[in-house]
């Protein structure tokens, strides 16, 4: 039976506290409490859903995979496919499917259960999601939303949570709207969002969804609401006819914020990190319509349990973002003044960054076959023995490395500055410089340790690209 | 075996104009102004020079590719005009062009002229290093300034050789404390103020530990040397300097992509520097010289530098330079005009504006900064950044021996 195989998250470190909101905003009706993720400035739904992806692949041995689909309302591209940037990035072979979904908060769920479609069929199947938005500022959405990114491997072998079925209802129900091209959205009076929408719309799939599996309230030990309202979640267990503990209350509301399309599969993975064997679970999620997925957790969850990077790890890890221009900033909201070094130079060339492929998108260098040393970029003649052709692919990626060098440069363009680099090692062999990101100057020091992650480089608005590459952050 | 170029060539005429941030001047005016000063050392005319060597790195500002704008501006009837770029060794390059030139007999006057006009380009500071590394740069090298590509020696040297914080940031000072006591003295250099030591610790960071005082300023200028064969030279002078060596050295890629190299040394310097002793015939580094150029475009590349040509033991070069061992009255003083520190670096003219202070040390014609009867000088013009870089070493005495 086709179901869940491996899953993970990613939760970018920088986190802002809402009195930050408040302080500048209040005097404009705008005020919040706890904290919520947003991404660095080098960070956008394509990084946040390649690191969610990693972590379920590494959790899971890195199996081949044969279709990756990823769902978004922040889709960077409009045309590239994004999907395919991630899977290129993550080195996913051939043959291979590839979708982009968008459009709605659903579309993490449907990435789910087009993923899980395709287990049922054979294979294993990634499904990820991931939001990196600029609500406006002063909206209700600046206040709930946050930045993050979870996967979800579905497959038939070592499953941790079968599909016991699946209900969706399709409804044009306009809650939230933004016509493509369009940066900010419209909404409607949350009151009747959440009591025409929600509580309408919700009850109605989960009946049909016990219906269909046989079922009663009662079966449900789990009922995970994906959504960042949590007057809904307090209203659910009377309209579910579930007891209250059985719907899960923490939404991460207060540690994480609203992350549209991979709220589901957020949720999913915080309510799998604590699952027992035999719990019954019901994920439902509301966008234009609503998707409820019934899964049944088999005994196979402890032990993989132990590999995997439980969301409750990743909402540790953080550093506060601040001040609120800065946050501004990183959205886009405020147009900061680039200077002439932040200036884009040059036209990067399509056919280079083609041409060397798994080099730029997954850090893969070469290893000499004669003497063993590894080595980036792709060399053809060794660094250390001189032989020429005699090299084999060597991918960095996942490997720690060690800071040989540094320096906090003050004179780059920056968008957090100052800019932060260095010479860094890696054990088995090596050597990369990179760009640091996700830390301050004074914590690094020569001899420091610190992984790999995948950023954006720089992005060429004149030009319509973005490359991506590789940066080094501390490890925590 | 090659036999090397000692005491073959000859430099019989130099120039040099000011350096600074000349907005009134383009690059043909600063051209123009360092051959005619060194052309009217010698007595030659425009129809005696049969070749060119022109260095400029970023040919946008002012010259284009190729050397044909130096043909048309200054009207050279028809003879070769070599265009030729590396980096900030740029300057040298173009000298050992026109020395290679009449050592092989292909020329019997060549000329190498070095500009660079910075400031036409609008930034404080260099600009990003974008078409210095190759356009597919932007891929995989970090967000660099040429600052931060030499810093990262800092970090790593003063680790692994212990010094302190504190200490290592008092050795650089005085580093550019030197320089600039020098350069106030040189009515060329771009700047002649002399800051004292507790300015140059506490000034702004530029990229961790250089402070603004660390960092050699963006200038404009040009520099000229006419050359000849040796036992041709006192035709045209009585005290011509000859070249005793000539050396670069390119990085291999170890420095970058293997593990050997450990960012506290500059590999290029040791390998260029020990080639140009030996062609020179020079065996003890620290009792042989009398003068030093080094390419401080940082206060910490000076540092190494002094260890990398194996004169002061590595590790140990703080120690020498806050004892003055290469302060004006030390035992070899270096930058004795002010270096790039005082005079900024206009890339293409940096190695010729080096040649410049030896060739007049030399003569003994520096006025108030002449240092007592020196008789060999090494000028060290650099490249890139440390992990990927290209170091030309020259070495002139004025004796033939």
């Amino acid at each position: 039976m086709a179901g869940i195989t491996s899953y993970g998250a990613y939760i970018p470190r920088y986190r802002m506290d809402r009195k930050l909101i408040s302080e500048q905003l209040a005097w404009f009706g705008s005020r919040g409490k706890g904290e919520k993720a947003v991404a660095n400035h080098d960070e956008d739904s394509i990084t946040i859903s390649y690191s969610a992806a990693r972590n379920c692949l590494k959790a899971a041995g890195i199996p081949k995979v044969d279709g990756f689909y990823l769902g978004s309302m922040s889709l960077p591209f409009a045309n590239r496919q994004n999907a395919g940037v991630v899977s290129s990035a993550l080195g996913l072979e051939n043959p291979l499917k590839t979708i982009d979904m968008s459009s709605s908060a659903r579309c993490g769920t449907a990435a789910l259960l087009a993923a899980l479609d395709g287990a049922a069929a054979g294979g294993n199947y990634l499904a990820c999601a991931a939001e990196c938005r600029s609500p406006k500022p002063g909206s209700s959405q600046e206040i709930a939303w946050g930045d993050a990114g979870a996967a979800v491997l579905t497959g038939t072998e070592n499953v941790l949570a079968e599909l016991i079925t699946s209900y969706s209802l399709a409804a044009d129900f306009i809650d939230f709207r933004r016509l493509s091209g369009d940066r900010f959205e419209f909404g409607w009076e949350e009151r009747w969002v959440r009591d025409e929408g929600f509580m309408k719309l919700v009850p109605q799939t989960f009946s049909g969804l016990l219906k269909k599996a046989g079922l009663v309230p009662s079966d449900i030990t789990c009922v995970v609401m994906a959504t960042g309202n949590s007057g809904v979640i307090r209203a659910l267990p009377k309209r579910l006819g579930v007891a209250p503990e059985a719907v899960v209350q923490d939404n991460l509301a207060d540690t994480v914020g609203d992350t549209g399309a991979a709220h589901p599969l957020l949720m999913l993975c915080c309510a799998l990190d604590s699952a027992a064997p035999g719990d019954k679970i019901a994920l439902l999620d509301f966008g234009y319509g609503c998707d409820a997925l019934l899964f049944e957790v088999t005994n196979k969850i402890g032990d993989a349990r132990k590999d995997m990077t439980r969301v409750a790890r990743q909402i540790e890890d953080k550093i506060p973002l601040f001040p609120y221009a800065r946050y501004l900033a990183y959205k886009d909201l405020i147009p900061l003044e680039l200077g002439i070094r932040g200036e884009s130079v040059s036209a990067a060339s399509m056919n280079v960054a083609w041409r060397e492929g798994q080099t730029i998108a997954s850090l893969t260098g070469v290893k000499c076959k004669i003497c063993g040393q590894p080595q980036y970029p792709r060399h053809r003649i060794c660094v250390k023995c001189g032989a020429e052709d005699n090299m084999e692919p060597y991918s960095f990626v996942g490997r720690n490395v060690r800071v040989v060098s540094f320096t906090a440069d003050y004179l780059s363009f920056s968008y957090d500055p100052p800019q932060l680099y260095g010479l860094l090692d890696a054990p088995e062999g090596g050597r990369l410089l990179l760009d640091f990101t996700d830390c301050r100057a004074n914590e690094i020091s020569v001899g420091l340790e610190m992984e790999l992650t995948f950023r954006k480089k720089f992005t060429d608005s004149t030009r319509g690209n973005t490359v991506y590459f590789w940066k080094a952050r501390p490890v925590k | 075996m090659a036999s090397g170029i000692k005491d073959q060539v000859a430099i019989i005429g130099m120039g040099c104009t000011k350096f600074g941030e000349m907005w009134d001047k383009s690059a043909g005016d600063l051209i123009i102004e360092a051959f005619n000063e060194a052309v009217s050392e010698t007595g030659l005319e425009i129809k005696d020079i049969d070749a060119v060597w022109y260095g400029t790195c970023y040919q946008e500002i002012g010259s284009g590719k190729s050397g044909i704008r130096v043909g048309t501006l200054l009207k050279l009837p028809f003879i070769p005009v070599t265009r030729v770029e590396n980096l900030c060794a740029t300057g040298t390059e173009a000298l050992r062009g026109a020395c290679y030139a009449v050592a092989s007999g292909a020329a019997d006057i060549a000329v190498a002229i070095g500009c660079e006009k910075l400031k036409d380009l609008g930034y404080g500071g260099l600009p990003a290093g974008d078409s210095m590394f190759g356009t597919d740069n932007r891929y995989f090298f970090p967000n660099m300034s040429g600052p931060g590509g030499f810093a990262q020696v800092a970090t790593a040297y003063f680790k692994k050789h212990g010094l302190s914080g504190e200490r290592g940031k008092e050795a650089i000072a005085h580093v550019s404390y030197k320089s600039h006591q020098n350069g106030s003295k040189n009515p060329k250099a771009h700047l002649r103020n002399t800051p004292t030591m507790e300015q140059i610790v506490g000034a702004p960071m530029i990229a961790y530990p250089l402070g603004l005082y660390d960092c050699c300023g963006v200038s404009d200028g040009a520099a000229c040397a006419i050359v000849c064969r040796a036992d041709k030279a006192e035709q045209y002078r009585k005290d011509p300097i000859y070249i005793k060596a000539l050396q670069i050295a390119t990085s291999s890629g170890m420095e970058l992509y293997g593990n050997d190299w450990d960012s506290t040394y500059i590999e290029t310097t040791r390998r260029a520097g020990d080639k140009a002793y030996k062609e020179a015939g020079i065996t003890s580094p620290r009792e042989e010289l009398s003068l030093l150029e080094v390419h401080d475009c940082f206060s910490i590349t000076e540092l190494v530098t002094c260890e990398d040509l194996r004169i002061s033991p590595e590790g140990k070069a703080a120690d020498d330079i806050l004892n003055g061992f290469y302060d004006i009255d030390g035992k070899i003083p270096c930058q004795t005009d002010g270096g790039l520190k005082c005079f900024g670096h206009p890339i293409g003219a940096s190695g010729l504006r080096m040649m410049y202070e030896c060739y007049k040390q030399l003569q003994g014609k520096c006025g108030d900064r002449q240092i007592e009867k020196p008789k060999t000088a090494l000028t060290h013009n650099l490249g890139g950044f440390p992990a990927h870089c290209v170091v030309s070493v020259c070495i002139v005495g004025n004796e033939k021996n």
